[in-house]
C-alpha cells in the first residue's frame, strides 16, 4: 500500500477569522463550487446564507413519520380492539378511537422523534468513520480555533491549481492540498 | 442616540393618530344592544357574556404575554411588547364593561334562583362557593389583580421611556414572577365563575386552562394582525421584520397544539368516566345543530390551522398570515359562544343579533382603548436594553 501513488483528494483552506470565513464561503460559492464546506469551532450566524445552503428536508421527513405514526397507531388499535381481541368495555364500541388517541399521539410523537434522529444523521452522512480531511493534520484546528474551507476533489469544476490560486487571492492564511491513497 | 430623538423615531406619524371612528361604532353597538335587552333580556344577557369573555380573554392574553416576555427575557418580542402592554391595560376599561352582567346573574346563571337551590342537593353542597355575595366578591378580587398587575407593568415600561435604567427591566422580571401566579389562578377561577357555572352540575378541573389556551391564541392573533395593519401604513415596517411574524406564527401553531392537547384532555376523561354530571356538557353541545359547531371548533380550531401552519414557507408568507389572524379570532369567538350558548339554547345552534352587537359594541370600546394607549407612547419600547437585538434578530 505504501508505494501507491498518493492523489489528491481536496484542498483545505484555513482562514483567520469567522468574517474572512463567511466571505471566502461567499466567493467560493459565487465561483460555481459545489462540493464544499466551512469548518469552525461554533456556529456563524449568516453562513447558511454565504455557502448558499438550501432549507433542510429535515421537517418533511419528520412530518411524514408522524404522518406514518398516526397510521400505524390507527391500525395497531384497530387491529388489537376489532380484530385480534374484541372485548366490551364499558359497553363502548370496539373501535372506540377516543381512548386510543393517546396511543396515536404517542406513536406520531415517537416516529416524528425518530424521523428527526435518524433522518438528520441519514442527511449528515452519518455515521462515518472517515473522511477525506482526516489526512490533514492542522483539521483537528476546527474544533478549536481555526476557520477552514474545504474543496472536494471530487467536485466536477475541481482543479487543484485554480482552487489554489482562489483561496490565495481570498487571504488564506494556509492552504494544504489534501493528498492519500 | 438619547431617548428623545429615539421617540421621535418611534413615534407613531400623526396621520395614524386615533380617531373616534371605533369608539363611535362601539358605542353604536352597544345602543343597539340596549335595544336588544328590551326586546329579549335573556338573548342579550347571553350574547353580553359571550362577548365579552370573548374579549377579556383577549386582554388577559395581553397581560400573559407581557409577563411570559419578561421572564423568558426574550429578545425577539422586544418589539411586540408595546402591543401587548396597549392589550393589557384594557383590563380596567372590561372591569367597568362587566357591570351589566350583574343584574343578568339570574338570567345567566341557574344558582342563582333560591327555588332551584332548595330543590337540589348538588347545588346546596355547592352554595359555600355558589352565592351572589362572594361571586361577585371575586370578580372585584379578579378585576383587582389584573389592574395591579397590568398598571404596575406599564408604569416601569413608562418609565424607562422617559429615563434608560437597565434595572427596570429587571424590577419587571421580578414582579412578573409573583404575577405569573396570581395571573393563572385569577383566570381559572374566573373561567370557573363566569362560564363553568352557567351548568351548575357540571365540572371540569382542566377548564381554566382551556380558556386560557384560546385566550392567548387570540391575542397572538390580535398582535399579529395589529402590526400587520402597522406595516400597511408604512409603520415599523423595517422594526418587526418577517422574523418577527415567523414567530408569531410559531407560536400560532404550537398553541393551537396545545389547546387541542386539553381541550381533547378535557374531553376524554369526561367520555371514559362517563358520569352523568360530566358527560352533561358535551352531551348539550351534541344536541341537535350543536354537534355541527362542535365538529366545525374540532376542524377549524385544531386540524386545519394545524395543517395550513405546519410549514416555514406558510408561517413567513404575510398574505396568509393576515388570513391566520383573523381565523383565529373568529374561531376563538365561535369556542365561547359553544360554551356560552346551549344552556340558552338546548335545542340546537342558533344565531342572534344581538351576538353581533355585543361583540361589536365590547369589541369596539375594545379597539379604540387599544389604539389610544397604543397612541400614547413610542412604538417599541426605547430605552429597552434588548431593542436593537430584538430588531435585528434573525431565525436561524
Amino acid at each position: 500500500m505504501a508505494d501507491q501513488e498518493k492523489k489528491v483528494l481536496g484542498i483545505l483552506a484555513e482562514f483567520a477569522n469567522p468574517a474572512e470565513l463567511v466571505k471566502a464561503a461567499k466567493e467560493v460559492r459565487d465561483h460555481g463550487y459545489e462540493k464544499f464546506d466551512c469548518h469552525s469551532p461554533f456556529p456563524i450566524h449568516g453562513m447558511d446564507e454565504a455557502m448558499g445552503l438550501r432549507q433542510s428536508p429535515l421537517g418533511f421527513i419528520v412530518f411524514f413519520m408522524g404522518f406514518l405514526g398516526l397510521l400505524g397507531g390507527i391500525a395497531l388499535t384497530y387491529y388489537v380492539a376489532v380484530i385480534a381481541y374484541p372485548l366490551v368495555i364499558s359497553g363502548k364500541p370496539f373501535f372506540s378511537f377516543q381512548a386510543f388517541v393517546p396511543v396515536y399521539f404517542e406513536l406520531t410523537v415517537l416516529l416524528s422523534a425518530f424521523g428527526a434522529v435518524f433522518g438528520m444523521f441519514h442527511l449528515n452522512k452519518m455515521p462515518q468513520l472517515f473522511h477525506n480531511l482526516f489526512y490533514s493534520d492542522k483539521f483537528a484546528k476546527a474544533t478549536d480555533d481555526g476557520f477552514f474551507v474545504s474543496l472536494e476533489g471530487e467536485d466536477p469544476k475541481f482543479d487543484a491549481a485554480k482552487a489554489k490560486k482562489l483561496f490565495e487571492s481570498l487571504g488564506a492564511s494556509s492552504i494544504e492540498l489534501i493528498e492519500g491513497e | 442616540m438619547n431617548s428623545s430623538s429615539l421617540a421621535e423615531q418611534f413615534k407613531l406619524p400623526e396621520s395614524l393618530k386615533p380617531g373616534k371612528i371605533a369608539l363611535i361604532v362601539g358605542g353604536a353597538g352597544l345602543l343597539l344592544s340596549a335595544v336588544g335587552f328590551f326586546v329579549d333580556a335573556k338573548q342579550f344577557y347571553h350574547s353580553y357574556l359571550a362577548a365579552f369573555v370573548f374579549w377579556t380573554t383577549i386582554a388577559l392574553g395581553g397581560l400573559f404575554f407581557t409577563m411570559l416576555h419578561h421572564l423568558t427575557g426574550a429578545t425577539w418580542s422586544v418589539v411586540l411588547r408595546r402591543f401587548s402592554e396597549a392589550i393589557m391595560v384594557i383590563l380596567p376599561v372590561l372591569a367597568i364593561l362587566f357591570l351589566p352582567i350583574i343584574p343578568g346573574m339570574h338570567d345567566l346563571y341557574h344558582w342563582t334562583h333560591e327555588e332551584a337551590v332548595a330543590a337540589d342537593h348538588i347545588l346546596q353542597q355547592k352554595e359555600p362557593y355558589l352565592n351572589i355575595p362572594f361571586f361577585l366578591i371575586r370578580a372585584v378580587f379578579y378585576f383587582g389583580v389584573w389592574f395591579l398587575l397590568a398598571r404596575t407593568l406599564k408604569k416601569y415600561s413608562t418609565q424607562q421611556d422617559n429615563a434608560p435604567e437597565p434595572s427596570l427591566t429587571d424590577k419587571m422580571r421580578r414582579f412578573s414572577a409573583p404575577g405569573m401566579l396570581l395571573f393563572a389562578v385569577t383566570l381559572t377561577y374566573a373561567a370557573f365563575d363566569w362560564l363553568m357555572s352557567l351548568n351548575p352540575h357540571w365540572y371540569s378541573t382542566i377548564f381554566g386552562v382551556y380558556i386560557f389556551s384560546g385566550s392567548l391564541l387570540s391575542v397572538l392573533a390580535f398582535i399579529l394582525l395589529a402590526a400587520l395593519y402597522l406595516r400597511g401604513k408604512d409603520v415599523l415596517q423595517s422594526v418587526i421584520t418577517l422574523e418577527h411574524y415567523h414567530d408569531l406564527g410559531k407560536l400560532l401553531f404550537g398553541f393551537t397544539v396545545f389547546w387541542a392537547y386539553i381541550a381533547f384532555s378535557q374531553y376524554m376523561l369526561i367520555w371514559y368516566g362517563n358520569i352523568p354530571e360530566e358527560t352533561e356538557f358535551f352531551l348539550q353541545r351534541w344536541e341537535g345543530s350543536w354537534k355541527y359547531v362542535s365538529m366545525v371548533i374540532v376542524f377549524f380550531h385544531f386540524a386545519l390551522p394545524f395543517l395550513i401552519l405546519v410549514t416555514r414557507a406558510a408561517k413567513r408568507n404575510l398574505a396568509l398570515m393576515k388570513v391566520m389572524g383573523f381565523w383565529f379570532l373568529i374561531i376563538h369567538y365561535v369556542d365561547i359562544h359553544w360554551i356560552v350558548m346551549p344552556t340558552l339554547h338546548t335545542e340546537g345552534f342558533s344565531l342572534s343579533w344581538i351576538d353581533f352587537t355585543t361583540l361589536i359594541g365590547i369589541g369596539g370600546l375594545f379597539v379604540w382603548y387599544f389604539w389610544k394607549q397604543f397612541a400614547q407612547q413610542a412604538t417599541v419600547p426605547i430605552n429597552d436594553p434588548k431593542l436593537q437585538s430584538s430588531i435585528q434578530f434573525t431565525n436561524a
